[in-house]
């Protein structure tokens, strides 16, 4: 069911930070699409810009060259159009668990009660039904990223941005949030701009990934990911992941500069 | 934290003045301080009992003055928090003054106000509110602007306006910066209370006491004092009470019940 509109289309993104000579180019051009229920994988160096892309997508900052249109509409500057998931749960301590769920409706205006009955319905859907009337301290580091998925996954907006969002979690904790993340989202389909530094979670992940250089960012490499859906971690051990995963590392290691999960 | 964690908070400081009081009691009854210096705890018991219906009139216009000038201070210094919070250019220039003015003894500006509005309710109100509004001021200034900056953050990405900032994360925020600055201005309030009636006024325990140490009667004095004493605990207490029927989402005491981050 693919949609002639892309759900995200960047074009020639540029953006530099201060002035005269401390100014500093961070995206130099960044160019891409996110289709319609595809999962697009971002895998880029430390520092290179990815934050910064998505500031520039969520409309916190404007970009000093180039186009971002969500949705077909031009969004330059515009807040409000995606559901997005940082890096750290960023949970509100004063809400319960619920609540923190039904946050991100109610900024994107969906009535309370059907903000209500979503939260519920999904928490208990996701196995945290019994934590819903909580508050979230009490829950371990997974279970807060699974909280904060969910905040990202109910918003009404059809574009997720999800920024690093297993970077904080142990490796264990982290295969089983992956794993749980593609049950999910293989049932939901949604536009998905995901931001990571691991190959393998790349792999397992997406319809597509993409390489950003060391900033001044630009997109230098993508490459689809041809395995079939539903997918499980049996993939691992296949060649053809095998290979993929050796190419896109070899592409990192061009630049002389490999994220931390890539191994 | 339940009655049982309040129970074991009060009791080493409580089982202390126990103590302290019992050795008072004691060098008193062995004589070694005269009574006219420094009466008994039991005898100040019996004082107070004697006059108690006069003591207990005196203490109900303290606490009518504390109370009165408590929440017109907390109002005050809310209202001034919100206004320099939605204002930073204001604030820049009035902060500063602000911290600046706390430098002025109340014991000099309470003379001022009785010439400015005569002797009446007003003055003495209008320095309890003072001492009070200032605590509360900068507590919710703080709690207003030290929101978590991931939280920030993250409501400007999903489009929150500045007046969903201000009400799903600023104020709630500020909440427990809030209950402490309530509980400070609530210790402070009734002495400001008592010496406002200090420098003028015809009732209330700051007068009483005046008026008993001026005619030697020492015993009348502590009566007094530990009579503002209980109603500073009372409205420290009201105040933590309301805090805890607010804030219910902080981990009890702090580093049990909670996870580490
Ligand atoms: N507001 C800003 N002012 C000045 N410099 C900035 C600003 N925002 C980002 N930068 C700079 O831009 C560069 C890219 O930062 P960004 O956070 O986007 O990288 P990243 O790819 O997300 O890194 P990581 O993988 O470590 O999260 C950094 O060098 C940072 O110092
Ligand atoms: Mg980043």
């Amino acid at each position: 069911m693919k949609d002639a509109v892309p759900a995200l289309e960047i074009a020639g993104l540029r953006k530099s930070f201060g002035r005269g000579k401390t100014s500093r180019e961070v995206l130099g051009g960044v160019s891409l699409t996110v289709n319609e229920g595809e999962f697009v994988s971002l895998i880029g160096p430390s520092g290179s810009g990815k934050t910064t892309l998505f500031r520039l997508i969520g409309g916190l900052e404007r970009p000093d060259a180039g186009d971002i249109r969500i949705g077909g509409r031009p969004a330059n500057g515009r807040r409000g159009l995606i559901a997005y998931m940082p890096q750290q749960a960023s949970l509100m301590p004063w809400r319960t668990v619920a609540a923190n769920v039904e946050l991100a409706l109610e900024i994107a205006g969906v009535p309370r009660r059907e903000a209500r009955t979503q939260s519920r319905e999904w928490l208990a859907r996701i196995g945290l039904g019994d934590y819903a009337e909580t508050y979230p301290h009490l829950l371990s580091g997974g279970m807060q990223q699974r909280v904060s998925f969910l905040r990202a996954l109910l918003a009404p907006q059809p574009l997720m941005c999800l920024d690093e969002p297993f970077g904080a979690l142990d490796a264990l904790t982290r295969l089983k949030m992956q794993r749980w993340l593609l049950s999910i989202w293989e049932q939901n389909r949604r536009a998905v701009l995901f931001v990571t530094h691991s190959i393998e979670e790349a792999l397992l992940l997406s319809d597509r990934v993409l390489v950003l250089s060391p900033s001044p960012a630009a997109v230098i490499y993508e490459r689809k990911v041809p395995f079939p859906r539903p997918r499980d971690e049996a993939l691992w051990t296949s060649p053809e992941f095998n290979a993929i995963k050796q190419d896109i590392y070899e592409r990192l290691q061009a630049y002389g500069e490999v994220g931390e999960g890539a191994r | 934290m339940g009655n049982k964690g309040t129970l074991r908070v009060i009791w080493p400081p409580a089982a202390l003045s126990l103590l302290g009081l019992a050795a008072w009691q004691l060098v008193s009854d062995l004589g070694l301080i005269e009574p006219w210096l420094l009466p008994s705890p039991l005898a100040i018991a019996r004082e107070a009992l004697a006059i108690a219906p006069r003591l207990l009139e005196h203490a109900a216009a303290t606490a009518q003055l504390t109370l009165i000038g408590f929440a017109a201070g907390t109002a005050a210094g809310l209202a001034l928090a919100a206004l320099l919070h939605l204002l930073p250019g204001v604030k820049a220039a009035l902060y500063p003054l602000l911290v600046l003015s706390q430098n002025i003894p109340i014991i000099v500006i309470g003379p001022l106000f009785l010439i400015w509005f005569g002797f009446t309710l007003l003055p003495k109100v209008l320095l309890v509110a003072l001492v009070c509004f200032f605590p509360v001021c900068v507590a919710m200034l703080t709690g207003l602007a030290q929101s978590d900056p991931h939280l920030a953050e993250y409501m400007r990405m999903i489009g929150a306006n500045k007046r969903e900032m201000l009400w799903k994360l600023e104020l709630p925020n500020a909440m427990p910066y809030l209950f402490s600055g309530l509980k400070i201005a609530a210790t402070y309030s009734v002495m400001s209370g008592v010496i406002a009636e200090w420098i003028g006024a015809e009732k209330g325990l700051g007068y009483f006491m005046l008026l008993s140490s001026k005619g030697f009667q020492p015993a009348r004095v502590f009566a007094a004092v530990a009579l503002v004493v209980a109603m500073s605990l009372a409205l420290f207490a009201a105040a933590a009470a309301a805090e805890r029927l607010f804030i219910r989402w902080r981990p009890a005491g702090g580093d049990e019940g909670g996870r580490p981050k």
